[in-house]
């Protein structure tokens, strides 16, 4: 079944098993390694990618249901040579031991980072209605479905809050 | 063999000229990691595009295979092979091995109709893509012949016998010491079945070329999996190429070779392509190890003044039928507190569950869980901190074994620790701080975990750009040994870090044990730091033999390497201008290490306090953590960043071990019920609050060259018991069977009305 992505910027025309998640199609048919399986049950958070600028769980979503959206992974976040924002602070603040979950760390907290500054409420916001402020209990609250198994979260918080800090 | 005495001389990484040993440098590879461009195993470039592998596992926990019928799945879609024990590919039978050197010997797969857990391997697939494969697997068909197996270890502790050349260990007269003792503790510890749960499962792409076959996989023992593989498919290691350069975390959970890696050479074989296969993730929690249930009694006994006079620690666990491991959760003890009448020892129960083995700090982890909350009762029945107990029973020499201790500053870590935390704040009685809902307690625990040096070798060439590569047989499985190793290098050598190349995971480098037992770094970077050293030995001769360079002539023990430069006083030329002037070709040496004989005459640990507060619901019985330090003595520190990061990743296992990690049995299957990441529960973000850890000066003049020790394992040791006293600090609850789920807390506050 034909279906047409735009991946980080490119249009992609795929002609794959209607079984295929769109993390599969990442991975196996556009060469995207960066989008992790960790569990393919939307319970690690590995494969976190942005769609139309929202984070979901590539692994739980099937690529023909993605016809015409907007797809970033990792990979159209930064490069070595040139990386975003959030991936420099993961790299100055260690955020990370064996790099497996981080690329779903990352695209989780941009994809968090614009939830913020649009105002989504949390879990442990006293006043939903307030303006979001990204302290270290809200970016813990709002990164929960990115399981870090090195547990490098005192880390990857330090990290985000930097980014956070930065734009306010 | 070497001497500890050669290891107390200056050199280039304890004098550190260059600042590099132990400066918080950035990964090596973090770069890579942090754009999601580091191919791992199941993502590296194959000569072709891989076929896919899927395996169907046993739906049992022992029998036999009655009928197996793969004919609908040989029909299905895309398929390009079916195995099950009736055409697999003969493999050499297990336990063998063909080259008596082998480290690891022959584990075949569908190698008969016998079934020996529940997961094991029974139906290979491989298809077109991942999609065809696995719906190739869920049609093989397969009836069993169940028969019954033991399961339940706790209806099984009857069954448990003392190890395999093992005994115990008795000093003084235990049973009248604790008989005597006017205060005494004696109760018994459980802690459940825990999983490694690596982000990574784990995956192998599998190509031949002749008779030689290439295998990516994600190991932590390099040579360990060549071994296993060339054994098993009887061919000799020299055909097998292994290379594991990123490892999406291991923990102990593979330091083995599994099924992935037998099957996808065997498939890529018998296909004339590369195969490729990963586990999924509830095949990781049954195909692969885990870490085995304990349960452990403790009795101690004590004077008023809180000496202990009686100590025995003794541990009960289990392991597979026909893969024996006895999880050493009493050995962390021998070395602890002093006592002088003792009886420590292990019994196993034989099991028909998958595989038990080691996971980060085997022993320790769970073995500490039992004796650091025991402190912590005994402490209250003597009216004593539990800070001041431990320091009265702190030991002068290894109790055990009346050793030395190569270095000890536990009383120190336990001194800073308190003062730092704000120890004071604790009240001695239970259950006396509440903050709204929440009753808040604080805890403490002491951590101890032994240090290893295992032999290895590197090798080190510098080329005629000056680039300096360092090679070496080594796994990186998150714990910083690309970045240590560039470290050590460049320190050696006298070169910023941008000089330095480090190449790993790979089964043609000069081989190193690998990643485990918090050995790596020492291990590895001894290897590393001799292999530097030969070569400025190379570069020194080079040099001083050279007319052409401004140090001909020497004095070459005047030679000195800072800032890229090879220097006598004022005469010096980098590097680069020599090698390119006078071996153009490049200059390669190798390095080894191996364990100093006298390095046995002392007993030598890491070690460490932890300090924890919790808060717990006292309606739901929910514990939340809301501090937690430690502070820790582990030799001299390679890079701030990465080792306190495993250090405090360390401790947040403590806290999984504590409030929610362990697998349940099924009976009926002995399979684990929560076999996935949404019930097997690791801690989360949200879990973690204000975790912090410092390490203090040190360095073993008696562990290594350079003085250092591992960190991986250390940070667990000890922590989950500290948030188990913080528990009993905030509630009055004692409880002793890990996790302190809810349910758990909750029943104990009913129990004393609360």
């Amino acid at each position: 079944m034909k279906t047409t992505i735009t991946v980080n910027g490119q249009a992609r025309t795929l002609d794959v098993d209607s079984r295929t998640t769109l993390l599969d199609a990442l991975r196996e048919h556009l060469g995207l390694i960066g989008s992790k399986k960790g569990c393919d049950h939307g319970q690690c958070g590995a494969c976190t990618v942005l769609v139309n600028g929202a984070r979901i769980n590539s692994c739980l979503s099937l690529l023909v249901m993605h016809d015409g959206d907007q797809v970033t992974t990792i990979e159209g976040l930064g490069t070595a040579e040139n990386l975003h924002p959030v991936q420099q602070a993961f790299l100055e603040n260690d955020a990370f031991q064996c790099g497996y979950c981080t690329p779903g760390q990352i695209c989780s907290a941009v994809g968090m980072l614009q939830e913020a500054a649009d105002g989504w409420p949390s879990q442990v916001m006293e006043d939903v209605a307030a303006l979001v402020d990204l302290t270290e209990a809200e970016i813990r609250e709002r990164m929960s479905g990115n399981i870090c198994r090195c547990s490098a979260y005192p880390q990857i918080v330090a990290a985000i809050r930097s980014v956070a800090g930065d734009a306010a | 063999m070497s001497s500890v005495k050669d290891w107390a001389a200056p050199n280039p990484i304890t004098e550190n000229r260059g600042g590099l040993i132990g400066k918080g440098v950035d990964r090596y590879e973090g770069r890579l990691k942090v754009t999601g461009s580091a191919p791992y195993a199941y993502e590296v470039d194959a000569p072709s595009r891989p076929a896919i592998g899927y395996m169907a596992t046993a739906a049992i926990a022992k029998g036999r295979i009655a009928r197996i019928d793969t004919k609908a799945a040989e029909a299905s879609p895309g398929v390009l092979l079916v195995w099950s024990h009736l055409n697999a590919p003969a493999q050499a039978p297990r336990g063998t091995r063909a080259n008596p050197r082998s480290q690891r010997p022959s584990n075949p797969v569908l190698a008969s109709d016998r079934i020996e857990n529940f997961g094991q391997t029974v139906a290979f697939v491989v298809a077109d893509t991942f999609e065809n494969a696995r719906a190739a697997a869920n049609l093989v068909e397969i009836e069993y012949a169940a028969e019954p197996g033991v399961v339940d270890f706790v209806a099984s502790l009857d069954q448990a016998d003392q190890p395999p050349g093992e005994e115990d260990v008795h000093i003084g007269d235990f049973p009248a010491a604790y008989a005597a003792a006017p205060v005494s503790v004696d109760e018994t510890y459980e802690s459940p079945i825990q999983n490694h749960v690596q982000m990574e499962p784990c995956a192998t792409t599998a190509w031949w070329d002749g008779d030689k076959v290439t295998v990516h996989t994600s190991i932590q023992m390099v040579k360990g999996g060549q071994h296993a593989l060339a054994e098993t498919l009887a061919i000799p290691s020299a055909d097998v190429h292994l290379l594991t350069r990123y490892i999406g975390g291991g923990f102990g959970g593979k330091g083995q070779a599994y099924d992935d890696l037998i099957l996808a050479a065997l498939g890529a074989r018998a296909l004339g392509r590369p195969v490729k296969l990963a586990y999924t993730r509830q095949q990781m929690f049954h195909g692969t190890i885990h870490r085995p249930a304990v349960s452990m009694r403790v009795r101690l006994g004590a004077q008023p003044d809180g000496r202990l006079t009686a100590f025995a620690v003794e541990a009960t666990t289990h392991c597979a039928r026909n893969a024996i491991f006895t999880e050493h959760a009493a050995n962390f003890s021998r070395n602890l507190y002093a006592a002088p009448n003792r009886l420590t020892g292990h019994r196993l129960v034989k099991m028909d569950l998958p595989g038990a083995g080691p996971m980060r700090a085997p022993g320790e982890a769970p073995g500490m869980l039992s004796l650091e909350c025991a402190m912590d009762e005994l402490a209250e029945k003597l009216g004593l901190d539990p800070i001041e107990l431990r320091i009265r029973n702190e030991p002068e020499v290894d109790p055990e074994t009346g050793k030395p201790f190569s270095v000890r500053q536990l009383v120190r870590c336990m001194r800073e620790g308190a003062a730092h935390f704000g120890w004071e704040r604790r009240k001695a009685q239970p259950r006396q701080v509440r903050d709204g809902r929440w009753l808040v307690g604080m805890g403490m625990a002491a951590a101890i975990r032994g240090n290893f040096l295992l032999p290895a070798k590197a090798g080190v060439r510098i080329d005629a750009d000056g680039i300096i590569t360092l090679r070496q047989g080594m796994t990186d499985i998150g714990t910083g040994t690309y970045t240590i190793l560039a470290q050590i290098a460049a320190e050696t050598m006298g070169v910023p870090m941008e000089q330095v190349k480090v190449e790993m995971g790979d089964s043609d480098f000069p081989p190193a044990p690998g990643s485990g037992g918090q050995f790596g770094a020492a291990t590895a970077g001894s290897a590393a730091y001799d292999a530097g050293m030969n070569l400025r030995k190379a570069l020194t001769e080079l040099a001083v033999g050279d007319p052409n360079s401004p140090l001909y002539g020497g004095p070459a023990e005047y030679v000195t390497f800072e800032n890229g430069n090879i220097a006598i006083e004022n005469r010096s030329e980098t590097l680069a201008a020599l090698v390119a002037r006078a071996a153009p070709e490049g200059v390669y040496v190798e390095g080894s290490i191996s364990p100093a004989a006298d390095a046995r005459d002392y007993s030598q640990h890491t070690y460490g306090a932890h300090f924890a507060e919790v808060g717990v619901d006292v309606v739901t019985g929910e514990v939340r953590m809301r501090k937690m330090f430690g502070v820790f003595a582990a030799g001299r520190i390679l890079n701030a960043k990465t080792a306190k990061s495993q250090i405090t990743g360390g401790m947040i296992w403590g806290v999984g071990t504590a409030l929610t990690e362990s697998n349940v049995v099924d009976p009926r299957y002995g399979s684990f019920i929560n076999q996935d990441m949404a019930g097997y529960l690791v801690p989360a973000h949200a879990d973690i609050v204000d975790l912090d850890a410092v390490f203090l000066d040190e360095a073993d003049d008696k562990a290594n060259p350079m003085g250092i020790k591992g960190v991986g394992e250390l940070g667990i040791c000890g922590a989950g018991a500290a948030v188990a006293n913080a528990i009993y600090n905030a509630t009055g609850v004692r409880l002793r069977d890990y996790p302190m789920t809810p349910e758990k807390v909750l029943a104990g506050m009913l129990a004393v009305g609360l």
